[in-house]
């Protein structure tokens, strides 16, 4: 583990003085010199890594010791120890000007290590070139016209034709006898039956030959070729380029392709590569006798399906072909859990051939989006991996997948299970989740992720539990925590409505409050904290997304869903102001997406804002709703505001404000602050400067108020600034309103406010009314027209 | 293709200061054709700029598992009893992936698989296409053998930065040039038997 010794050895090679750095320098070239390749080089070069790496700042070594190491590097002499020590030194010694390796030099380790040290600088491009050059020189001596060709030439060979008989051992043999090789014997299959086919990745051998090596190694990297070579220029009809060797093994795979050998090499490794992907799969049913190699299974499905996917996709000749296997594969995984990871490919793969091939896929993507998250959602690896492929594909999945927009409460799960290694993945994926007929269950199933959260917890949790602690609670029972109210029948609803797979299913959430109190004692449990941090984020990209093609019938039921919601949350440290936050934001962006919503949403608005309790329990988002009634409620937003209605809230208001400022006897009473007090003011002064007939009224209020801030009893509440900021707002206020046509100007602008007239015109112009203003306000009380 | 492979600490552990998240090993098999960086910087440039975008990878991964250890309510590894053995480690790991944005810190877009072994962090940074199954038991093998050949597990854990040759023999075999290998476990028993010759030099 590391140690205050590993910390020590990093601090002194970042801080050692130059004139040490020198000393040593020195050592390490004399060694080198001395052609010393003992412990204390090793050492030395060893020591020499580490002091160019552990530094961000690129030391410069010496010439001579950059040379010795080159050499060193170069040689196809030197021991891998000091090869690997002085390729990672030159790697971190940027820039690296590595020069050419003369002919002699171009054993393939040597030539592999040169690689490795341009590769990692890999600015310069005529070094990457030369050492590619020299790459395929060690592949083929006369060198063809078309080094792709040559490639996927070789690449043809290695992954068709390797050997199918295991590698020969030798046997040293006794004392007196001479070596003797043992008879070979054919390469298994990974269930040990004798190989029924050509070698694959899936061959076993005691031991390998090196055509075999290569097998591997072609299989593993032909992905990434074909991805980026095969496409361009291919059709290449020179016939020189055409494989010579052929048909070394026949194939029960390959019988359909026996003129193969007439293509050209592109062409040629795309009918090589599908035979060998298709003999993977074939070989991938087999029952594997070593776990390592069950494993190997599961990752070549993964890989033989894409490398399929790939060749399709620039041959649709392949594509029924490729149906017929894939279709098969699909049937044989698709009620196994242990293989979700391959379905997704095969998903991929249905996703984009399907209508080439006319296949049904239905069934296909209702496994995916159905089992894979409820029942998979706690498997790190998969969640990311199942959350990439709906992100990459959510265009062609919003567009032809039905079940997709549905499955939104199902992809919830692994996001509430991992929210902090998903949330950047779902904050790209959301808004296409987001519809007119899903926003407003999509806002509800976010708010209460956190639920979720600890739903998913509580059916993890009793699956494993004892099946004496699964049967279902008398009904009469009281629970007493979050696991029994799980197994209460009157809980059940609301935990399937919670765990449910599909959008629309599932129990209302009449009783949600209810839900919230039985989880409580879960509510800091770090999992659910962590997802209720990211929660809040995940609703700003819900209300940036609705608004975009939100109409007037959905603003309404997202400002009914807000206020409603906004007492109605699962109680977690910090998750309830947090959401309130968001929510009082996004209120004011919907009132001016459609200001009549205030006129529309009179009633519950009203009775929002006459519960003096919203003040206690979440004053930011109170105070935003009643500064959206000032500003909105008003003729000039819609016709429909009548006078009645201006009136009635400011009664509302006008009683709350009436009841926060009582002087109060008890001090449990809570004080408010400054900030409500004067957010009611200034909404009350709003509303009467649109109905004059207030104006006495609000003014005789706001002279109260101002007396109110100057009394002894709130001096012992509020400190000398708070009082200070009533105070004041009062007096501008109730000055403003003794000029009823100036705060009618003030109080509720024009929405022409930012229209040019405003700046152009004289009569009208914004500096005229800014200097009008400035004396009305700064004036004492005593001021007066004229 | 993997683009990098990096060993670094995932807590202060007992020598550290607070909240410094150390690389201790780190390998790119190929620099990524760079942003045009301004014309007269100082020759390191691109070189610190590597260094910085593997530190990026680094703490973001610790923060990862730090969140992740945290939500599945287990203790800080210092509390807990070192493991039997390397295998038994590396089976208790925790592990887990995400995503670079591309410009974020490598220009293009990366998947980053990481294991957590007690207060040590081992990662790949993978291209986004990568054969992701493929690349989780690599790292596996590879954390392993690193846990074996460095003796990481006990004090005084300063092989991995004093024998990089080590760390660099086996990568040459188990993901040579940050290629990711369909090795089955008669070539991975050939590749072990490889290194520990080597090693044993």
């Amino acid at each position: 583990m590391f140690t205050a010794g590993a910390e020590s050895l990093i601090k002194q090679a970042r801080e050692i003085q130059d004139e040490d750095l020198q000393k040593f320098y020195t050592r390490v070239s004399k060694l080198l010199h001395g052609k010393d390749f003992g412990n204390e080089t090793v050492d030395s070069l060893q020591r020499l890594y580490l002091i160019v790496s552990a530094t961000k700042y690129s030391r410069a070594l010496p010439e001579d010791v950059l040379q010795l190491l080159q050499d060193l590097l170069c040689s196809s002499k030197t021991a891998e120890q000091f090869q690997a020590l002085s390729c990672a030194i030159l790697r971190e010694t940027f820039p690296c000007d590595l020069r050419n390796l003369s002919d002699e030099e171009g054993n393939s380790k040597t030539i592999s290590h040169v690689a490795e040290v341009t590769l990692a600088q890999g600015s310069n491009q005529d070094k990457v070139s030369s050492v590619a050059h020299r790459v395929l020189k060690c592949l083929e001596a006369r060198q063809p016209e078309d080094q792709i060709n040559l490639v996927s030439r070789k690449l043809v060979d290695w992954l068709r034709y390797a050997s199918i008989q295991q590698g020969v051992q030798l046997s040293s043999g006794g004392f007196f006898t001479s070596p003797r090789t043992r008879q070979p014997s054919p390469i298994t299959e990974v269930d040990g039956a004798v190989a029924a086919d050509f070698f694959t990745v899936l061959s076993l051998g005691q031991s390998y030959t090196e055509d075999q090596w290569m097998n591997m190694h072609a299989f593993s990297m032909i992905r990434k070729w074909l991805l980026c070579y095969s496409t361009d220029g291919s059709g290449n009809g020179d016939t020189d380029d055409k494989s010579e060797v052929d048909g070394s093994v026949m194939s029960m795979v390959s019988a359909t392709s026996t003129s193969s050998r007439l293509l050209p090499p592109k062409e040629r490794l795309r009918e090589k590569a599908f035979e060998y992907c298709h003999r993977l799969i074939e070989q991938s049913d087999r029952k594997a006798l070593k776990k390592s190699d069950a494993e190997l299974q599961k990752a070549c499905l993964i890989e033989a399906v894409t490398v399929m996917d790939i060749i399709c996709r620039e041959d649709p000749s392949f594509v029924y072909r490729a149906f017929a296997c894939v279709k098969a594969l699909y049937g044989r995984l698709s009620g196994d859990l242990a293989f979700s990871r391959a379905l997704l490919p095969i998903a991929q793969f249905y996703l984009n051939h399907s209508e080439t091939a006319a296949v049904d896929s239905e069934a296909v993507y209702r496994q995916l989006f159905t089992r894979i998250p409820s029942e998979l959602f706690q498997e790190p690896m998969l969640a990311f991996e199942f959350t990439q492929f709906c992100r990459v594909n959510v265009k062609v999945l919003r567009e032809s997948v039905g079940i997709f927009k549905h499955s939104f409460p199902n992809l919830f799960k692994p996001l509430a299970w991992n929210s902090p290694a998903l949330i950047s993945e779902y904050v790209e994926l959301l808004p296409s989740l987001i519809g007119p007929d899903t926003a407003i269950e999509i806002l509800h199933s976010l708010l209460d992720l956190p639920c979720l959260t600890a739903a998913l917890d509580i059916q993890l949790r009793s699956a494993s539990s004892q099946p004496s602690e699964r049967v279902p609670l008398d009904p009469s029972v009281k629970v007493s925590s979050s696991m029994e109210a799980f197994r209460h029948p009157y809980y059940r609803g609301m935990f399937l409505y919670i765990l449910r797979d599909e959008a629309g299913t599932g129990d209302t959430i009449d009783r949600l409050s209810v839900l919230h109190e039985v989880l409580a004692d879960m509510a800091d449990s770090p999992r659910i904290v962590q997802c209720a941090q990211t929660t809040p984020i995940l609703l700003q990209v819900f209300f940036n997304e609705a608004a975009q093609f939100a109409d007037e019938k959905l603003i309404n039921q997202l400002v009914l869903v807000i206020l409603e919601r906004s007492s109605l949350l699962y109680d977690i440290p910090n998750y309830k102001r947090e959401v309130q936050r968001v929510f009082s934001s996004q209120l004011l962006v919907l009132c001016k997406l459609h200001p009549s919503l205030i006129v529309e949403q009179c009633k519950e608005l009203m009775e929002f804002s006459g519960t003096t309790g919203n003040i206690q329990s979440k004053e930011n988002f109170y105070t935003h709703v009643v500064w959206a009634i000032g500003e909105y409620l008003s003729v000039s937003y819609d016709k429909r505001c009548t006078v009645e209605q201006i009136t009635a809230f400011f009664e509302t208001l006008e009683a709350v404000l009436f009841e926060i400022t009582q002087v109060r006897l008890s001090a449990s009473i809570p004080t408010y602050s400054p900030r409500v007090i004067t957010m009611l003011l200034t909404t009350l002064s709003k509303l009467a400067s649109r109905s004059q007939d207030l104006i006495p009224r609000v003014s005789l209020f706001l002279s109260k108020m101002r007396s109110f801030a100057r009394s002894p009893a709130v001096s012992s509440w509020y400190s000398e600034e708070d009082i200070e900021e009533i105070h004041t707002r009062a007096s501008e206020l109730i000055n403003l309103l003794k000029l009823p046509s100036v705060a009618q100007f003030v109080l509720a602008p024009s929405t022409e406010g930012t229209s040019p007239r405003w700046h152009r015109d004289t009569n009208t112009s914004l500096p005229l009314a800014m200097r009008a203003i400035s004396k009305v306000l700064q004036r004492d009380s005593s001021f007066s027209p004229g | 293709m993997v683009h990098s492979f990096l060993i670094h600490t995932l807590c202060p552990g007992s020598a550290g200061s607070a909240s410094v998240c150390r690389v201790l090993y780190s390998r790119a098999f190929y620099s990524e054709p760079l942003v045009q960086l301004p014309a007269g910087l100082v020759p390191g440039a691109e070189r610190l700029l590597q260094k910085e975008q593997v530190a990026v990878v680094a703490r973001q991964v610790k923060s990862a598992c730090t969140l992740s250890r945290q939500a599945a309510g287990k203790h800080s590894p210092e509390s807990c009893p070192p493991p039997s053995d390397e295998a038994a480690a590396v089976q208790e790991a925790d592990c887990g992936m995400f995503r670079l944005g591309a410009g974020e810190p490598f220009q293009g877009e990366k998947t980053v698989l990481w294991l957590g072994v007690l207060s040590l962090g081992f990662s790949l940074v993978c291209e986004p296409h990568e054969n992701l199954l493929l690349a989780e038991s690599s790292l596996r093998t590879l954390t392993q053998h690193c846990l074996d050949h460095l003796r990481l597990l006990g004090p005084p854990g300063t092989d991995v930065l004093l024998k990089a040759d080590r760390i660099e023999a086996l990568l040459d075999r188990f993901l040579p040039h940050g290629q990711l290998l369909f090795a089955n476990h008669r070539f991975i028993h050939s590749l072990d038997k490889e290194l520990a010759a080597s090693m044993a030099k």
